[in-house]
């Protein structure tokens, strides 16, 4: 079992695996305390193929790859590489046997170069002392293999997500992998970096890499990949080429239903204006911006990423300092030097991490609920006690938030879960700007459409809702207008979504000029 | 997933391993044995009057908490029964010296009293042919008792006084760790506010000073602890100096304070009506301070679970930018959180004063390392956002216990130091494993 034949054995090829399958995963199982992750976790890959693996948060994706990777041993199963059964007992074992995979926090020492990165663990030394120019022309190579030009002298802090993400395929090449995995590759690109990405990952299937691809934009699905693996509560439950897979059923075949529709109906009741922003900035970051938004509607704001979009709704929040501009809401001039001063005018921020800023993860769901509105609720300083619990039992069923009860710590929510959640606390604190940073990031396709409902029951209700998000669909179907930001600034309006198409969207955001 | 595994309510299971450690005690120390400190100090004094010695007497008491207590225990019964006992501290060569020149003094004393430790001291075993001068002197040693010399309560009291201080300011210290800070000052603060204070009795009255301006003395050493709370919490956040520097840099500075303020020396010019905090006992013998430190863990339970501060404590802990953009005044938290540590640390200062009867910047020394090791012990993480001052309590008493327990088994004290160390790795290992399962100590994590 130690020894791997880079070719298939006739016998071992006999039982059912496909000529050219570099890797069959079988009847794959995992237990946790209290929780059956995989039930039948399957996966077959082809030699040089991009293999969609799809499902909904909970599936199993991720325990399957942590198997795969060696990170967990499966409780059963079989895992045949090029028709050999492997059992991998650690993450460097899977490595030697030619598995990478590129998790969505990257694996980057912040203050080492690139090319230390690129060889941390499997450094070329000579008698201890590191080959450094060895290092350097090898990385270079790589580089050029990835038809990319990144400075392997630079450190890995400075480079951005993008860069940072090459410096990983890249890694996962000098380890020679021929499987690489990747969770979500596109979670922090702008659409022309999802481009360059493609181009590679095109690129390294033609050199006869097989490429796992997770994530759960099935636009980028549709454009990158040959054949798709759906899973669904732990198991296995289809796996065909991407051609002979219409969208409705992808996504019947991930949620377990069929989906009505991936937006909900506009409502189209705007009336007068609630923020209004006039040239804010921060200079040096962003700005100035102007824009107004009524009451009764969703205004989306997109743009590339570094286009300055969270810059700027950090700064209507008082999240950072703003240097100059003006803000009215209601009429009423306000000043969010600080996020409290934001809340108490009204406007609150979903941010678009909320595992990093948005909720306490160790905390329960009510404490998390109840953090914004506690003072307002308390008398001399002590806690009300009693309106804390219903104020969340109401809220829970209103935004019908699934949580095993008010003490739940709200890390082991899903992350549709967690925005509602998030969400929730904001309507408790009535406010009535509602600014949501990548509202679906991190949020199944099914719990998509329930976020997106609330969002525009808020709009109903009167609230104005600022959108940021970077996928183009969702503003397309979400929004009743559209801004495009880029470098800071504002340089398009689409006042009618309907006729809107993407590719206006992407003219915009990228410009006549070349940014970068 | 670990959802699925119900988690202890840690309180319990702490109170389980402190019954245990208390259990062990009480059957190791079974037998005849020395006295506890205020056992030792009863029965030598009842011994002393009943030989009716004419002159004074001197009892002797060596390094260390034991006898720190036992030299508090010795000048407490004096008081009490009217006898002139002076006290003589130090190792072996300090105690030969001080009795030397004792023999040529004036008035030389007609007894020695030993501790149950420095009864042992071939000095003093042999004080004829050690000292000639003292061929004379009678020398009286405590006796033995039969029982658990754990279990008296005499020793029990003493396991508690030995702990309030510390216990104390733990109680800040636990707010502190949980708003995911570190401060190390409360070491300093103790002999600070202990200086303090008696250098403000001293400057108002001294000895002869009323109760409400030792009173006042006393509220004020435990502010200017809190200025420096106050001042340490202000670098933190204007300044964003992490908690461990800032803590450290004050930490010296209240020491060197300290040693300003008290030239260097012990202040003892306070009325004995002083130590009424630290050795009295105005309810059913339970030490007043005890009460103190009851009511000071009431308070900072009720702060933690009740009020608006205690939730916004335990939400910047656990993510300070996530608390900020929720609406948290995080700066003005984190600045409580120091000005209480400082708070509890000065009064954990005025009661070691009270103890003591004086105030010496040398007090405290190492006393932030106990206090940290004491909110470990009691399960609340360094890394912040959880935790419990309760749980802090019983970890302080663990440490007191384990302590205490060793000294009665005769553990030296270098052992000493090693077992408490293994305690601390112990509780921290326990605690993981209560929260994450089997899996966190793979070292995979």
């Amino acid at each position: 079992m130690s020894e791997s034949s880079p070719r298939p054995r006739s016998g071992a090829a006999s039982d059912g695996v496909e000529r050219g399958d570099v890797l069959s995963m079988r009847g794959i199982t995992k237990r946790f305390p209290g929780v059956q992750a995989l039930r039948d976790g399957r996966l077959e890959l082809r030699r040089g193929e991009v293999h969609a693996l799809l499902g909904e948060n909970g599936a199993g994706k991720s325990t399957l790859i942590k198997i795969l990777a060696g990170a967990q041993p499966p409780d059963d199963g079989e895992i045949r590489l090029d028709g050999v059964v492997r059992r991998f007992a650690s993450p460097m074992e899977a490595k030697d046997a030619g598995i990478a995979v590129i998790y969505q926090e990257f694996n980057l020492i912040p203050a080492l170069r690139v090319f230390e990165n690129i060889f941390l663990g499997r450094d070329r030394a000579a008698l201890g002392w590191l080959r450094t120019g060895d290092e350097r022309r090898a990385a270079r190579e790589l580089m050029g293999r990835l038809g990319v030009s990144i400075d392997v002298d630079r450190r890995c802090d400075s480079l951005r997500v993008a860069e940072q993400q090459l410096v990983e395929i890249a890694k996962a090449l000098a380890a020679r992998a021929r499987i690489i995995v990747m969770d979500e590759p596109t979670a922090s690109l702008s659409e022309r970096e999802v481009q360059t990405l493609f181009q590679i990952i095109r690129e390294l299937r033609g050199q006869g890499v097989s490429i796992v691809y997770v994530s759960h934009r099935l636009d980028e699905v549709y454009a990158i990949c040959d054949r798709a693996t759906v899973m669904r509560d732990g198991a296995h439950i289809l796996t065909r080429p991407i051609g002979e897979l219409p969208r409705e059923q992808l996504i019947t075949a991930m949620v377990g239903r069929p989906l009505d529709a991936e937006f909900p109906p506009r409502d189209g009741a705007a009336s007068d204006v609630l923020l209004d922003v006039r040239g804010l900035e921060r200079r040096g970051v962003v700005g100035p911006v102007s824009l107004r938004l009524r009451r009764g509607e969703i205004l989306a704001l997109t743009g590339l990423v570094g286009a300055g979009r969270t810059e700027f709704v950090r700064l209507l929040f008082g999240a950072d300092r703003a240097t100059g501009g003006e803000l009215h809401l209601a009429g009423r001039r306000i000043f969010p030097n600080d996020p409290r001063a934001a809340i108490r005018a009204g406007v609150c921020l979903l941010t678009e991490d909320r595992k990093q800023q948005g909720l306490l993860l160790g905390r329960s769901v009510q404490e998390n609920f109840a953090l914004p509105s506690v003072a307002s609720w308390s008398a001399g300083g002590w806690l009300d006690l009693r309106r804390e619990p219903a104020a969340f039992r109401r809220r829970r069923e209103e935004l019908r938030i699934a949580v095993s009860g008010a003490g739940q710590s709200a890390g082991l929510l899903s992350g549709g879960n967690q925005q509602k959640l998030v969400l929730a606390k904001w309507v408790e604190r009535d406010a009535q700007v509602f600014v949501f940073d990548e509202p679906t990031r991190g949020v199944d396709v099914g719990a998509r459409l329930e976020i997106y409902q609330l969002m525009r029951s808020l709009t109903r209700a009167g609230k104005g809702v600022l959108m940021v998000s970077s996928e183009l669909p969702e503003v397309l179907g979400m929004s009743d207008r559209i801004l495009v930001m880029r470098g800071g600034r504002i340089v398009g309006e689409i006042d009618d979504v309907g006729r809107a198409r993407q590719e206006d969207l992407l003219a915009l955001a990228v410009g006549g000029v070349e940014s970068r | 997933m670990s959802n699925a595994v119900p988690r202890l309510p840690s309180g319990v299971g702490m109170l389980g391993v402190l019954g245990l450690i208390c259990a062990y005690f009480s059957w190791a120390t079974w037998g005849s044995g020395a006295l506890g400190p205020a056992a030792a100090a009863d029965s030598l004094v009842a011994q002393l009057r009943g030989a009716a010695i004419e002159g004074g007497a001197v009892a002797i008491a060596g390094r260390g908490a034991g006898e720190d207590a036992f030299a508090n225990a010795i000048e407490a019964a004096a008081a009490a029964e009217n006898v002139k006992i002076s006290v003589l501290r130090g190792d072996p060569r300090e105690v030969r010296r001080g009795l030397e020149e004792l023999a040529t003094g004036a008035a030389p004393p007609r007894a020695l009293l030993a501790s149950g430790e420095t009864a042992a001291w071939p000095l003093l075993r042999d004080i004829a042919a050690e000292i000639p001068a003292f061929a004379a002197v009678r020398l009286f040693a405590p006796s033995s008792s039969y029982g658990s010399a754990f279990l008296k309560p005499e020793n029990l009291r003493n396991v508690l006084n030995q702990i309030v201080v510390i216990a104390i300011t733990a109680v800040g210290m636990t707010l502190v760790i949980i708003a995911a800070g570190i401060d190390l000052s409360v070491g300093s603060l103790i002999a600070l506010a202990a200086v303090v204070a008696a250098w403000l009795i001293e400057r108002n009255g001294g000895t002869g000073a009323g109760v409400l301006v030792q009173l006042a003395c006393s509220a004020t050493a435990i502010a200017a602890c809190g200025g420096v709370g106050l001042f340490s919490g202000l670098m933190i956040t204007r300044f964003r100096i992490p908690p461990f520097i800032a803590t450290l840099a004050m930490m010296q500075i209240a020491s060197g304070l300290a040693y300003i303020i008290a030239k260097g020396q012990a202040l003892y010019q306070i009325p004995d009506g002083y130590t009424w905090l630290g050795r009295g006992s105005a309810i059913a013998l339970i030490p007043n301070a005890v009460l103190l430190m009851i009511a000071v863990y009431a308070l900072g339970h009720v702060l933690m679970t009740r009020s608006v501060l205690g939730r916004y404590i335990f939400a910047v802990g656990g993510n300070a930018e996530a608390a900020r953009l929720s609406g948290v005044p995080v700066q003005r938290v984190v600045v409580s959180v120091y000005v209480i540590s400082g708070l509890t640390a000065g009064l954990g200062g005025v009661v070691l004063a009270s103890q003591l009867r004086s105030g010496a910047p040398t007090y405290g020394t190492m006393y932030e390392l106990y206090a940290i090791a004491a909110v470990v012990v009691g399960g609340t993480s360094l890394s912040g956002g959880d935790g419990n001052v309760l749980n802090t309590l019983i970890g302080a008493l663990i440490i007191a216990v384990i302590q205490n327990g060793m000294n009665l088994t005769g553990v030296e004290s270098y052992t000493q130091k090693i077992v408490l160390g293994a305690v601390i790795l112990g509780a921290v290992l326990i605690d993981m494993l209560r929260r994450h399962g089997l899996r966190s100590l793979s070292g995979t994590a």
